[in-house]
């Protein structure tokens, strides 16, 4: 089987900054990624490059062998880091628009989410705060059945109670077919749901592991490392 | 019996402690059978993978084994599980007996310390 992400001497500049250098990364199937790094490493650059939002300047990207297009747009579930659902709509508006949109969208698994986070399906989303606006279009995200999950700091701004309903929903969602990018500050929150971590440094790639072999060979969590390396 | 993580050690050997110590502690009986990797790893919030690793390990073990099609259960074998609390009892004896150590005690004023506690608390269950 192919792997779900490759990354091939990847590369992207704006202007005569480069924002991605020569990316090397093949993320396997059934695997949750943490994509971990400073602010401006490229994380954000890396997603967008995966999902066809940009293009790359140099090198290629294969999702499940295809190039970034119509066919890998069916594949990727995209949770942007900030909120893109139309503020207008009522969340079961919202529910009939992806319904509508994405063939591999399962209504019923969202309905359960929101039910469990509280959230009424006749409320605008303009009238809800900012962390049930995330609550609500991580649901919509993660209720695809999709092959690639990249989630752009999904869990920044919801309190800490929603924040383990959150992981607790990628865990049973887990499809050893489909893997998950989840790219975050808050490492200590993640770190026991991944499998593996990329370290991503000005645009370079700077560590892929497991998390238990981060562990086991220093000594400490993955937390713990990035501090260390990302010292300021 | 929630799930609380180290930051030092690999998580799947913490999850092999932890299923461990429900085995011995009897929240698992013998012969029982497991819920779903899925399940488990969901109710520790870890990783499928990793549990996955955890089972495995306790599966060469010897702490469970796999039916292909039933699924996964504990061992039926207690003086195994008799085995694996004796192991976990010398664990936390030693951990101890550094802990005092560290505090400038010797093996003879250790088992003083101890025979005193033991003799207040049969007073005090009087």
């Amino acid at each position: 089987m192919s792997a779900i992400l490759e990354c091939s001497n990847l590369s992207k500049r704006f202007g005569s900054v480069n924002a991605l250098s020569g990316v090397n990364l093949t993320i396997e199937p059934g695997r949750i990624v943490g994509l971990l790094g400073p602010n401006g490493s490229g994380k954000t650059t890396l997603i967008k490059l995966t999902n066809g939002l940009l293009t790359p300047s140099e090198g290629e990207i294969r999702i499940l062998g295809e190039l970034p297009g119509k066919l890998s747009h069916s594949m990727v579930s995209y949770l942007p880091e900030r909120t893109s659902i139309p503020l207008w709509m009522t969340v079961d508006q919202l529910l009939d628009f992806y319904s509508d949109f994405y063939p591999d969208f399962d209504r019923t698994v969202a309905v359960g989410m929101l039910e469990n986070l509280g959230i009424r399906g006749n409320q605008k989303i303009k009238e809800q705060s900012k962390g049930t606006r995330e609550k609500v279009q991580l649901t919509m995200v993660m209720s695809r059945h999709a092959k690639l999950y990249l989630l752009d700091e999904p869990i920044g701004g919801v309190d800490p109670a929603a924040r383990d309903y959150i992981l607790n929903t990628i865990i049973s969602n887990y499809n050893p077919e489909a893997s998950v990018i989840i790219s975050t500050h808050l490492i200590a929150d993640v770190e026991q749901v991944l499998d593996e971590v990329v370290f991503i440094r000005q645009g370079a790639i700077l560590l892929q592991s497991t998390v238990d072999e981060i562990r086991e060979d220093k000594g400490k969590s993955v937390d713990a490392l990035f501090r260390e390396v990302f010292k300021c | 019996m929630t799930w609380s993580f180290q930051n030092d050690s690999p998580i799947y050997a913490q999850l092999v402690n932890g299923l461990t110590l429900r085995i011995v502690s009897g929240i698992y009986l013998a012969g029982e059978k497991l819920p779903s990797v899925r399940d488990l790893a969901a109710e520790a919030g870890v990783n499928p993978n990793t549990m996955q690793r955890a089972l495995t390990e306790l599966e060469r073990i010897g702490l469970m084994f796999s039916q292909r099609t039933a699924g996964r259960f504990v061992t039926e074998d207690r003086t195994m599980i008799e085995q694996a609390k004796k192991g976990l009892a010398e664990e936390q004896v030693n951990r101890f007996l550094t802990a005092m150590t560290g505090l400038g005690y010797d093996i003879t004023d250790i088992i003083s310390l101890l025979k005193e506690k033991e003799t207040k608390r049969a007073k005090e269950v009087q």
